[in-house]
């Protein structure tokens, strides 16, 4: 054992390297995808409202990525995203249908009440899980595969399978609009926010230091006094936040609310993460390569619909190829690296 | 030396330039234990991994009853009656105990289906060589550590079995458990296996090998019959450094007691535990491995919150409810394991030293004060002599003896008035123990109640002003150091 | 009392299956108190027919998970062998038995399967990761390269398959009759086939060792990185044979249809009582949870609870069937280290 660990400052150089490197890597591909565009179809990708149309349209699965990244640097992961999304906006959705008016318009104190309300039951949501995996003590995958199913029961539940709509379009005209001289989305700065929050409490509060240490080692933060059932609250407390928010954001993109929205968004979001260079196993992982990771697969999924010839379903290929490829190129990378080898040969996830 | 069972012959072994092994040569006789010593990283391993065959040695060769090898595979090695059994003894928690004993023969027959009948046969078999007592059907996951270790050693007996490697056999053993291997070990003795008995632990040397071999940056330093061996040169072949003994001496005794445990229990852990600290002091705890002393250990830091009886802190109660509590009742913790309870090894050395006190290194909301950390991790690498370049280095960089300096620095950043260390030296090279143990002494000078709970009673009495032995949950003994020596407690203990 | 019948008491105690067959038991006796229609004949075919397809996955994922490994890629694999092998057949206008349709699809799937299992034997990254990028490669070629379509007519021997029928069974008061497909033998004789495989063989028993401890079953002489290889393949090869079964009898091909089934097949493996950390679980839970969350899901109707209220009840079962089992094991962890205590207690 001690042996493994011993002192080795080539290993420390390597180990420094490889941290920026995932992160090199990610804006390597996307600066080749982007160079390969500007080659074949510049006129068709380079353009203002493209980019604005590709901004408008990330921030909904890029808020849930966001949120997993949380759940994940602890060791965990939200399989819960979409149910919590899609309860959130059909909640709020009938509440925008009590809140419009007969002219088809909403009070002043609408937009702000649902997005108070939406993250209040996001919350509350993720603190359903948070109770799960601390009190009940079911690992986390489980406890919110279990809730994610619970959740999309209740959706159907109330809403029969059908859409909730017909709220005023007020809301969703809002959130699609674009601010500061008609230039950046709506969506684009709710996403910009959150990121900055969530940046802000992991770099720079007690907080964030202490969730990437509960993800090293659950039971090195316990006997270092640390609080771990609170942080996990917290954390899914969180993810649950950003998903209600995703559901917000779903809900005026779509200017209605079903229970089987965003359906492909659980595993999806949980693909952006680790390409992020999150470590599934917890402890490691920058909000910088998330939000790298959400920026390619939007230029990715945009770009190739560029080529009419090209069906666009093989953006699943490209997106499951790039993230087996990048894993395989971690291999050859790290496998001089004897301790995070072992890791990845012990390890399940 | 014609009739050597294994003969190792000037091998080098070297991993990505750092040289692991050097003109290492030794032998072993039919039916001889012998002892294989060094500090961490002193190649001992490389050195079993080479006789098993998994390893190949750049230079030098191997023979095993007279035949050469330059090219040893593993299947060679155990045809040649090679085994290993490993510190965490290869089983499988989660198959029976018949299945662990089984596999391994039916395997190496190249069997490809199961006879659960001839499966129960050979490892009914296997048990009753050593005249081991266990319920063929149970998970072995569910087995003693001591049980698993029996269990590891029947399945090395089911092969025609001529050398056992043991890797450090003995460090989750409570001391009835390591005489009742000793006693195996000789029963094989008897029928003229050999055994290598990896440790670091002098006494055991003594009590059960007949020659030993010490290593020491991948060189043998030292070999010969272990009757000449006394302590003081087993730590200079170890080590290199010469040590002189500190014994702990009070100097300033408070009057009032600073901690006091009354009537103290937790179920299935102790009972009516009462005892006090006064500054100044060093209270050493020893006992069996099932006599209380961990749970008391983790009871004194809000792990396993007491059920019955009371603490006080000067004078007054104080509830240790959680970590937390203790915390803030400024009492730390150096845990069993370091590493996987006191440390985070894939984290840098600065966020392990600040992580327990990182609440007060704020400025408003919960803003982490960079100046202030800083200040605080240059502050206690430095005075702890932690051995790093850059406290921004992952932890796993560091030997065993600076991770457990970081360990501590992590507590004293917190102002405590009272640590309790748990084992703080197992695992520990014999020259960061000697450190650590001064780092100790000087501490409880400067004020801070120390509670050292250890089995190393040589440990104890150098360093403990007083010693309180446990048993079966309950404290038998209050004895000054001074006046007792092991004997005395080993008598308490058992 | 006894030593030997309390520790056969124990045993049993520790054992999940007992438990949850009191579960599935109270389970249909609820449902049959509130419709008197569950043990009706033509009910139990059609909870055996709605067990076929998502017991084969199953089956296929428990072996992942005993492993120490998850696998979420099997329904996007599933589809693209069956789309595949369903189009090559329209192309020639085949007009045989399903045999050809099984054997394609089937080994389409176990190359599919390989390419799972290298990426994690071979390359030895972690299988969340691989099997979901695998879910995507799979689902892109299906959807892209091969720009499936739904299709309305499937090949006629995959049509009679379908609707051939081993009996069919009648419920005398409603007069509704449902078939008992022949794909159950298929189900069946899959099912028998693992268990004796991982009763009865070394490799069997090599997938509950490396679910144990890879590094011991590495040290044991099993062939840790053939036996991960072969388990994908193998897995691959069910969920493809699953793949047919579920066209046959749906008479119709819907790319898209299994995708998502992921989650709920793995919650019934999990709900039975195999570890999701791996190494332990029996073949026996595994179906009795798998046929809990199947009967919750198709007795909806007979309880009188409308059918959009079906997850509230899977998702609330998974929950509290995994809380359960980790109470469980928290408790056996408790009992574990009183039991070590006390024979050394009574010796000292």
């Amino acid at each position: 054992m001690m042996d493994k660990v011993k002192t080795n400052p080539l290993k420390n150089g390597i180990a420094a390297v490889r941290k920026d490197q995932h992160i090199f890597r990610l804006v390597l591909m996307l600066i080749a995808w982007m160079l390969f565009l500007a080659i074949t179809r510049f006129g068709r990708f380079y353009s203002l409202l493209n980019f604005q149309t590709m901004a408008a349209q990330f921030p909904e699965f890029g808020i849930m990525a966001l949120g997993v990244m949380v759940a994940m640097i602890t060791g965990g992961i939200d399989l819960s995203m979409v149910g919590m999304a899609n309860l959130t906006s059909i909640l709020m959705a009938y509440l925008l249908l009590a809140l419009t008016g007969d002219d088809g318009g909403l009070p002043a104190y609408a937009i702000p009440l649902v997005f108070v309300l939406g993250l209040g039951i996001g919350a509350g949501l993720g603190l359903f899980n948070g109770v799960l995996v601390t009190k009940f003590h079911i690992p986390p995958i489980l406890a919110t595969l279990g809730s994610g199913e619970f959740f999309i029961g209740i959706c159907m539940a109330i809403t029969g399978g059908a859409a909730v709509s017909r709220f005023s379009r007020t809301y969703a005209r809002t959130i699609n609009n674009r601010i500061l001289g008609d230039m950046i989305p709506v969506q684009l700065l709710i996403f910009i926010i959150v990121a900055v929050v969530i940046w802000f409490f992991l770099t720079k509060t007690v907080f964030g230091t202490k969730l990437y240490m509960l993800g090293t080692s659950p039971k090195a933060a316990r006997f270092s006094g640390l609080n771990t059932n609170k942080l996990l609250l917290k954390t899914y407390l969180t993810s649950g936040m950003c998903a209600g928010l995703a559901g917000l954001v779903m809900m005026a993109n779509y200017n209605s609310a079903r229970a089987d929205y965003g359906g492909v968004y659980t595993l999806q979001s949980i693909l952006i993460v680790i390409l992020g260079g999150v470590n599934p196993l917890g402890g490691k992982g920058k909000i910088s390569g998330v939000i790298l990771a959400v920026v390619l697969l939007q230029m990715l999924q945009t770009g190739i619909n560029r080529f009419p010839a090209i069906s666009s379903y093989y953006i699943f290929l490209l997106w499951g190829g790039v993230l087996i490829l990048v894993m395989v190129l971690n291999f050859f990378t790290e496998r001089n690296d004897g301790l995070r080898f072992k890791k990845l040969v012990t390890t399940k996830f | 030396m014609a009739d050597s069972l294994l003969k190792v012959v000037d091998v080098y072994k070297s991993f990505v330039g750092v040289k692991a092994l050097q003109d290492v040569t030794f032998s072993i006789q039919p039916g001889e234990i012998h002892c294989l010593a060094g500090e961490n990283g002193s190649g001992k391993s490389t050195l079993i991994k080479i006789i098993s065959g998994v390893y190949t040695p750049d230079a030098g060769s191997i023979e095993i009853n007279g035949r050469q090898y330059n090219k040893l595979t593993p299947i060679e090695a155990i045809n040649n009656g090679i085994q290993v059994i490993y510190q965490d003894f290869s089983i499988f928690p989660n198959l029976t105990v018949m299945e662990n004993l089984a596999v391994n023969s039916e395997l190496s027959e190249h069997r490809k289906l199961v006879n659960w009948k001839r499966m129960r046969t050979i490892a009914e078999d296997a048990v009753s060589k050593i005249d081991f007592d266990v319920d063929l059907d149970e998970l072995v996951g569910s087995l003693s550590v001591a049980q698993k270790q029996m269990v590891a050693i029947s399945r090395a007996l089911i092969f025609n079995t001529k050398l056992i490697i043991m890797d450090e056999p003995t460090t989750a053993l409570t001391k009835r458990e390591v005489s009742n291997l000793f006693k195996i070990i000789l029963k094989l003795k008897e029928r003229g296996i050999s055994i290598l008995f990896v440790s670091h632990k002098l006494n055991e040397m003594y009590e059960i090998s007949e020659n030993f071999t010490i290593l020491r940056n991948g060189k043998v330093v030292a070999t010969g019959s272990t009757k000449e061996l006394d302590a003081e040169k087993f730590s200079f072949h170890m080590t290199g450094r010469k040590f002189t003994k500190r014994h702990y001496r009070v100097e300033r005794l408070s009057s009032e007691p600073m901690f006091e445990a009354k009537q103290a229990g937790v179920q299935n852990g102790f009972e009516d535990v009462t005892f006090s600290l006064h500054k100044g002091e060093i209270l050493g705890v020893t006992g069996l491995l099932d006599s209380g002393r961990t749970e008391l250990a983790l009871s004194l830091f809000g792990m396993r919150p007491i059920d019955s009886g009371q603490f006080y802190m000067y004078g007054k109660p104080v509830t240790l409810s959680s970590p937390k509590a203790a915390i803030h009742n400024k009492i730390g913790f150096v845990p069993e394991d370091r590493l996987s309870e006191g440390l985070f090894l894939p984290q840098s050395i600065a966020d392990n030293v600040v992580i327990s006190e990182i609440d007060r290194l704020t400025k408003k909301a919960g803003l982490v004060d960079k100046e202030k950390r800083a200040e605080e991790i240059e502050k206690w690498v430095r005075e702890l002599a932690i051995a790093t370049p850059d406290p921004n280095n992952l932890c796993q960089t560091l030997s065993g003896g600076n991770q457990q300096r970081v360990v501590l620095a992590k507590w004293l950043a917190c102002n405590l008035e009272m640590l309790v260390l748990n084992g703080p030296t197992v695992g520990v090279d014999i020259g960061s123990k000697h450190d650590i143990h001064g780092i100790l002494q000087d501490l409880a000078k400067s004020g801070l109640g120390v509670i050292i709970i250890s089995d190393d009673l040589p440990e104890v009495l150098e360093n403990c002003s007083r010693v309180l032995v446990m048993k079966a949950g309950r404290i038998v003994a209050d004895l000054e150091t001074d006046k007792t020596d092991e004997s005395v407690i080993l008598s308490y203990m058992m | 009392m006894d030593e030997m019948l309390k520790l056969k008491l124990k045993r049993i105690s520790r054992k999940n299956e007992p438990y949850l067959f009191l579960v599935l038991l109270a389970l249909c006796l609820l449902i049959e108190v509130r419709s008197g229609q569950f043990f009706a004949a033509n009910n139990l075919v059609d909870i055996a027919s709605a067990l076929i397809v998502p017991g084969l996955f199953a089956i296929g994922a428990f072996m992942v998970i005993v492993s120490g490994g998850i696998d979420v890629s099997f329904p996007a694999l599933a589809s693209l062998s069956v789309y595949a092998s369903t189009t090559y057949l329209l192309s020639i206008d085949y007009q045989g038995g399903v045999w050809l349709a099984f054997l394609l699809s089937i080994l389409i799937g176990a190359v599919l399967g390989l390419f799972n299992g290298i990426f994690i034997g071979y390359f030895k990254l972690p299988t969340l990761i691989v099997t979901l990028g695998s879910t995507n490669v799979f689902r892109g070629i299906m959807q892209g390269a091969l720009d499936s379509k739904q299709l309305a007519t499937i090949p006629s021997g995959m049509r009679e398959f379908g609707t051939s029928a081993l009996f069919i069974a009648r419920n005398p008061v409603s007069g509704l009759t449902s078939r008992m497909p022949v794909a159950f033998l298929v189900f069946a004789g899959v099912l028998i086939l693992m268990f004796l495989m991982l009763r009865y063989t070394m490799f069997g028993r090599s997938i509950y060792s490396i679910g144990g401890s890879e590094v011991s079953a590495h040290r044991a002489g099993y062939n840790v990185v053939r036996t991960k290889i072969i388990i994908y393949i193998l897995v691959g090869m069910i969920a493809s044979a699953a793949g047919v079964i579920r066209v046959s009898m749906m008479q119709q091909l819907h790319p898209t249809n299994m995708l998502g089934m992921e989650l709920k097949v793995i919650a019934g493996v999990v709900l039975g009582g195999t570890a999701i950390t791996g190494g332990r679980g029996t073949l026996l839970g595994c179906m009795i949870g798998t046929l809990l969350i199947v009967i919750v899901e198709n007795s909806m109707i007979l309880l009188g609870i409308p059918t959009s209220w079906r997850s509230v009840f899977t998702g609330a079962l998974i929950i509290i069937g995994t809380g359960v089992s980790a109470r469980q094991v928290i408790s056996m962890h408790k009992v574990k280290s009183r039991s070590i205590k006390q024979p050394i207690r009574r010796g000292a």
